[in-house]
């Protein structure tokens, strides 16, 4: 456990000596400060026209499609976090450090996986803030439980995204190719199941259990689904395993 | 307390690494010597656990570095080629975060990357970043780096690669003070580097041990005899045919002439000294004798010997090594 916590810190370190921590908090907060800003007007004028109580849904209406919005942020975003991990690590030989020292695999990778799902919970810990004011300026409250569902939904998502990103990371040399792969593979399971209305019922739910972004859904309407929880942790599990025989692969190659 | 049994590495068709064997007894230091390309680095990654072996086994420390990888890398420290620095940590940063990895208690850290500083000489740099530094630190930073845990063997890949003289010779001084309570092994090019602070070398080529043992014996013995240097002043007679007939001499080349003095090439059986006899020989008929020591083959002579017997296409290989 102390080795995992040593890899997680000098990762989380690694990411704020170079700007890429900064750039991915900022431009996150950025992004996700426009969605709910432009949300919260279109939001208001929904309210207005509706009129009285009980005719927007604040769930429904803000924070659902929010979420989504936020979905679609971290297509481009966790790419940044993740391509350096490996690559960098096999350009700069600091590679034959870690793999030399007396650490196993699993403890490198889960140190690397725990130092960037850590920046990513900073990234969204980040918009607790509109949250908050969200929460202090609405008459009836939200209700909270829905957004924290929703954050959890967000935090597994993105942690499935993370490993998936790790494994690429950990197949080649250059981070602008482990950049580009990953943010193509995020992008292809975001829309797999794009066609899924036209395709036949088996096919349909193929693609849409494959899309990572289209189990998050539930979570944004506040339900959990164990299913979602399965899918979620084995896609986490998978990438994370891959990655171990990639790291192995590596070795044996020389 | 190292143990490589018939070590072979394959990168798909190629042999980096074939059938290597030898062993280093505790305290030791071993000289690693070979062409580029020879399978030096590819023997150290095996047994630093960074790779395994196709075939065969290593054994660091009493622990098989593939079936108990842990226990054998807690003993073992190694500076590969290129000292493997973190750019953006400063030099404190970055000995921590090693000393952590490396199993280093909490209590001592403070103290061990200290002491690790001060031995290498780098405590001036503390709060440097590593990608700032200039090689010869560099190097340092990673020799602090395989010394952080204590360990108990120390795998060094061209050491002194890239140091000034000052540097080198400082480098050579810690790694000799290493060495007793560690074993060692180093590998290089340079020549001298081995004679100076190696109890015995394993010259490999082509991925094979083409000789092992002490740097004075391996002299002696890859001649296969001994050769002393005579200068004598014989006034213009037969100096050869006289040396020649000296029990146990086998060859008498003439190298030089300076007037009526000849500098003879003479050698004789191995494990045979005749400097007695030649000597008798010499001033018995008269002459002067001027001049008489032994003659040893250079390090450089024994490498370029043992590594272009096998394969003549390797000269030119080896001789980029000797520059």
């Amino acid at each position: 456990m102390n080795n995992i916590l040593a890899i997680a810190h000098k990762e989380l370190k690694g990411y704020f000596s170079t700007a890429i921590g900064y750039i991915v908090i900022g431009m996150f907060a950025l992004l996700y400060g426009w969605f709910f800003y432009v949300m919260l007007v279109i939001f208001n004028q929904q309210s207005l026209q509706l009129g009285g109580e009980g005719g927007a849904d604040i769930n429904q209406q803000l924070i659902r499609p929010l979420f989504l919005n936020a979905s679609v942020i971290l297509l481009f975003v966790l790419p940044l976090i993740t391509m350096r991990t490996y690559s960098e690590e096999k350009r700069s030989g600091t590679i034959e450090l870690l793999l030399t020292s007396p650490l196993t695999d699993v403890q490198i990778i889960l140190g690397k996986f725990l130092g960037a799902m850590t920046l990513y919970a900073a990234m969204l810990a980040i918009t607790l803030i509109h949250m908050v004011v969200l929460f202090s300026y609405t008459n009836p409250r939200p209700e909270w439980t829905v957004s924290a569902i929703g954050y959890l939904g967000l935090l597994l998502m993105g942690g499935c995204f993370i490993s998936v990103g790790l494994l690429i990371s950990s197949l080649t040399k250059n981070q602008i190719v482990s950049g580009m792969i990953t943010f193509a593979v995020f992008l292809l399971l975001w829309v797999i199941n794009w066609p899924a209305s036209f395709a036949g019922p088996t096919t349909q739910n193929v693609l849409n259990y494959l899309s990572i972004t289209d189990h998050f859904d539930d979570f944004t309407k506040g339900i959990i689904d164990t299913k979602h929880l399965v899918y979620y942790f084995s896609v986490m599990a998978f990438g994370l395993f891959l990655t171990a025989r990639s790291v192995d692969t590596e070795r044996w190659k020389g | 307390m190292i143990e490589v049994q018939h070590l072979t590495k394959r990168y798909g068709p190629v042999t980096a690494v074939d059938d290597v064997s030898f062993t280093v007894e505790r305290g030791e230091i071993l000289g690693f010597l070979g062409p580029n390309g020879a399978g030096k680095t590819t023997t150290m990654r095996v047994l630093t656990g960074y790779m395994p072996p196709t075939g065969g086994k290593a054994i660091v420390a009493g622990y098989d570095v593939f079936e108990q990888p842990i226990e054998a890398k807690r003993r073992t420290g190694y500076l590969p080629e290129t000292p493997p620095l973190y750019p953006d940590m400063t030099v404190r940063e970055y000995l921590t975060f090693v000393s952590k990895i490396k199993g280093v208690a909490r209590a001592d850290r403070k103290a061990r990357v200290d002491e690790m500083m001060r031995k290498t000489h780098i405590s001036d740099m503390a709060n440097r970043h590593c990608g700032k530094l200039s090689k010869g630190y560099r190097q340092r930073v990673g020799l602090a780096q395989a010394l952080m845990h204590n360990p108990e063997v120390l795998i060094l890949d061209e050491p002194t690669a890239g140091l000034d003289p000052k540097q080198i010779i400082e480098t050579r001084q810690l790694i000799r003070g290493l060495a007793g309570d560690h074993t060692i092994i180093l590998s290089t090019h340079i020549l001298p580097e081995v004679s100076q602070t190696c109890q015995r070398v394993v010259i490999i080529n082509h991925g094979k041990v083409v000789a092992v043992d002490t740097p004075e014996k391996l002299t002696s013995r890859l001649r296969g005899s001994e050769t002393m240097y005579l200068q004598v002043d014989a006034d213009g007679a037969d100096a050869a045919s006289v040396l020649q007939r000296v029990s146990g001499v086998t060859r008498v080349g003439v190298s030089e002439t300076r007037g009526t003095a000849i500098g003879f090439e003479v050698d004789s059986e191995a494990g045979r000294d005749v400097r007695r006899e030649l000597a008798a020989a010499v001033v018995s008929r008269g002459w002067g004798l001027l001049e008489m020591r032994p003659m040893r083959m250079s390090l450089e002579e024994i490498f370029l010997h043992v590594t272009t017997e096998e394969a003549p296409a390797t000269a030119a290989a080896a001789e980029e090594v000797v520059q």
